[in-house]
């Protein structure tokens, strides 16, 4: 099994790998095998396309979850120029499994704050999988109030498999760390943009993804509680984690079409880790055109709107019982 | 079985399985200490154990009536009803869990808001209905929790809100989650108009509403002994894979490391919110 792809995508790894011997045998001998190596890639490129048109929730959390999926610092080396990194929360610690810092966009200085997962063992541990601290959550605080300071707009990155479970977390405010995030956020007078890249865990995403306009990458997922934990909880087994994640309806499509998400934006074939660049390109173009928008609103109907957003989260029905 | 209890007749005889609840009946027995306690007077201690002071968990209903002066009384949003958009169904149909709990409680979600009087002031009180889903947030929830703000805001009285909940509800998923951000929200505004927020922690507050309506009252008061944390204590202890010390995420704890201002005894609760109240409103004590 190639650990490149994901199990449901083996029938394109074995195509992969048949391309691949070929253009082996095709260099060392004189052979030209290229009319059957294109032959095979567009054979390869049509099954990706008839696999990925009908990923069911299960798979796009994998694809979420993929190893190779691209982080916030990938995005932040390729949508940004002159990134400074900010540290610590100015009060207990700093927290690597949030980055945050200054940087320009196509010029524009901006505040750009993410959750950051680790590549090899030893940075995955560092960043505690990209689950943050009370710590992390009062430096994004931090730093967030210093872009409404100097009018800076503020772009974040969502992809945490959510906040940190553990004792000192629990001891500094763990609880109080998210909720002082959601309060201020809603009333911080500067642009504030979400994108969920990867994994949008529960609170300790939401944590970072108050504001004006909520983007989703196409095979990102955004959720209350984890596939595996619904499961646990409601189906007694975390073996149900498939039939939990399609009941809870992660997905950017469905998200989009429940209201709940501004805009998806349309990976490239095979997933945003097999393009990497084109995918920063992608949300580059979608993160300018949603400041432009922004930017022509004054602070004061900025916030209307967003607490109106806010607000029209939720449906119910009004009636006598 | 002790000669007291061969005395009582076994229809109000209360067994070990209904220990979290409070059973009807003529007596009842301290789910803590077990002492076997007179339901009336048990009533008159608002439901705190006379002998170990334990308090025992409390319907939404009861709480308020209980809080509120009985005059005057009107209920906010309580014409909202749940409806299940994702049409959620695991082990059971969200639907039918709904009809279950509506049974069950009397209350058709998870949350009761009143407009009302503590002692003589005006304010807006909300209260969770832990035995509802487990007091769980999804948008009724959360409406309701909002239209209380709303007419705070418009009459200029504080709000009072007793938590007791496991979190966000997961057959709503990410419209539950949502939920957080809407109360957080709204709190913003209620504290952008200058009136107070008065956040109590009751057994269990737990993830979704700690991490957001709960934590950010101008006053956090936790009730004696009551769990609250964002984590709950299983998930934590499969993360560190260690035993979680004594006492951990209860009130004493929170107290301790600064995330809560007080604990406050049940009894006591009426007294202390009104004196904080006008205080905060510069108004004369109650």
């Amino acid at each position: 099994m190639n650990l490149d792809f994901l199990e449901f995508e083996q029938p394109i790894a074995e195509l992969q790998a048949k391309i691949e011997e070929l253009r082996r045998v095709g260099s060392n001998a004189e052979l030209n095998l290229g009319d059957e190596i294109e032959d095979l890639q567009q054979k390869s490129d049509d099954l990706t396309r008839s696999i990925f048109s009908k990923l069911d929730a299960w798979q796009i959390s994998q694809l979420a979850r993929h190893p190779q999926r691209p982080y916030t610092l990938d995005y932040v080396e390729r949508l940004f120029t002159d990134f400074q990194e900010l540290h610590g929360d100015r009060a207990f610690a700093e927290d690597a499994a949030i980055v945050a810092g200054l940087a320009r966009l196509d010029g524009r200085p901006v505040v750009v704050i993410g959750h950051q997962k680790g590549r090899n063992t030893r940075e995955k541990v560092e960043r505690s999988f990209g689950m943050p601290r009370p710590e992390g959550y009062r430096k994004a605080l931090r730093i967030m109030r210093m872009a409404e300071k100097f009018r800076l707009p503020i772009l974040t990155f969502i992809d945490t498999p959510g906040a940190y479970p553990g004792i000192g977390a629990e001891e500094r405010g763990q609880s109080e760390a998210i909720a002082r995030n959601l309060f201020e956020m809603a009333r911080l007078k500067t642009p504030i943009i979400c994108t969920v890249i990867g994994e949008g865990g529960s609170g300790g995403a939401l944590a970072i993804g108050v504001g004006d306009s909520v983007l989703m990458l196409q095979y990102s997922t955004y959720s209350v509680i984890s596939p595996e934990g619904c499961a646990s909880i409601l189906w007694k087994s975390a073996k149900k984690a498939a039939d939990a994640a399609e009941a809870m309806g992660i997905t950017s499509g469905r998200l989009k079409a429940l209201e709940l998400i501004e805009q998806v934006i349309e990976e490239p074939l095979g997933g945003a880790h097999r393009d990497v660049d084109e995918t920063a390109r992608r949300v580059k173009r979608v993160l300018l055109s949603e400041l432009k928008r922004l930017y022509r609103l004054d602070p004061e109907s900025l916030i209307a709107r967003r607490y109106d957003r806010l607000m029209a989260y939720g449906k119910y029905r009004e009636g006598e019982e | 079985m002790s000669w007291f209890k061969k005395l009582i007749p076994s229809r109000i005889r209360t067994e070990g399985g209904s220990r979290r609840s409070v059973p009807e009946g003529l007596w009842t027995k301290c789910p803590k200490c077990e002492a076997v306690l007179y339901r009336a007077e048990l009533e008159r201690s608002v439901e705190v154990c006379p002998k170990c002071g334990h308090h025992i968990r409390q319907s939404a209903r009861r709480r308020l009536n209980q809080f509120l002066d009985p005059e005057p009384r009107t209920e906010i949003g309580g014409e909202l009803m749940p409806i299940d958009v994702l049409k959620f169904k695991d082990s059971k149909r969200y639907r039918d869990r709904l009809v279950q709990a509506q049974r069950k409680t009397g209350e058709n979600d998870a949350l009761v808001v009143m407009g009302g009087r503590v002692k003589g002031v005006p304010l807006v009180a909300a209260a969770f209905e832990f035995g509802f889903m487990g007091g769980s947030m999804g948008a009724v929830v959360g409406e309701r929790f909002v239209r209380g703000i709303n007419e705070a805001v418009d009459k200029k009285i504080p709000l009072v809100c007793f938590a007791a909940s496991g979190g966000a509800r997961m057959q709503e998923a990410l419209i539950s989650l949502m939920q957080l951000a809407k109360t957080s929200a709204a709190l913003a505004r209620l504290n952008e108009c200058g009136l107070p927020f008065v956040s109590v922690l009751t057994d269990p507050t737990m993830g979704g509403v700690s991490a957001s309506l709960g934590m950010l009252g101008d006053v956090n008061i936790a009730e004696p002994n009551a769990l609250i944390g964002f984590a709950g204590p299983r998930v934590i202890e499969q993360t560190v894979k260690e035993t979680l010390p004594e006492g951990f995420q209860r009130s004493e704890f929170l107290l301790e490391h600064g995330a809560i201002d007080m604990i406050v005894d049940r009894r006591e609760m009426r007294d202390r919110i009104a004196s904080l109240l006008t205080m905060l409103t510069q108004q004369p004590a109650p």
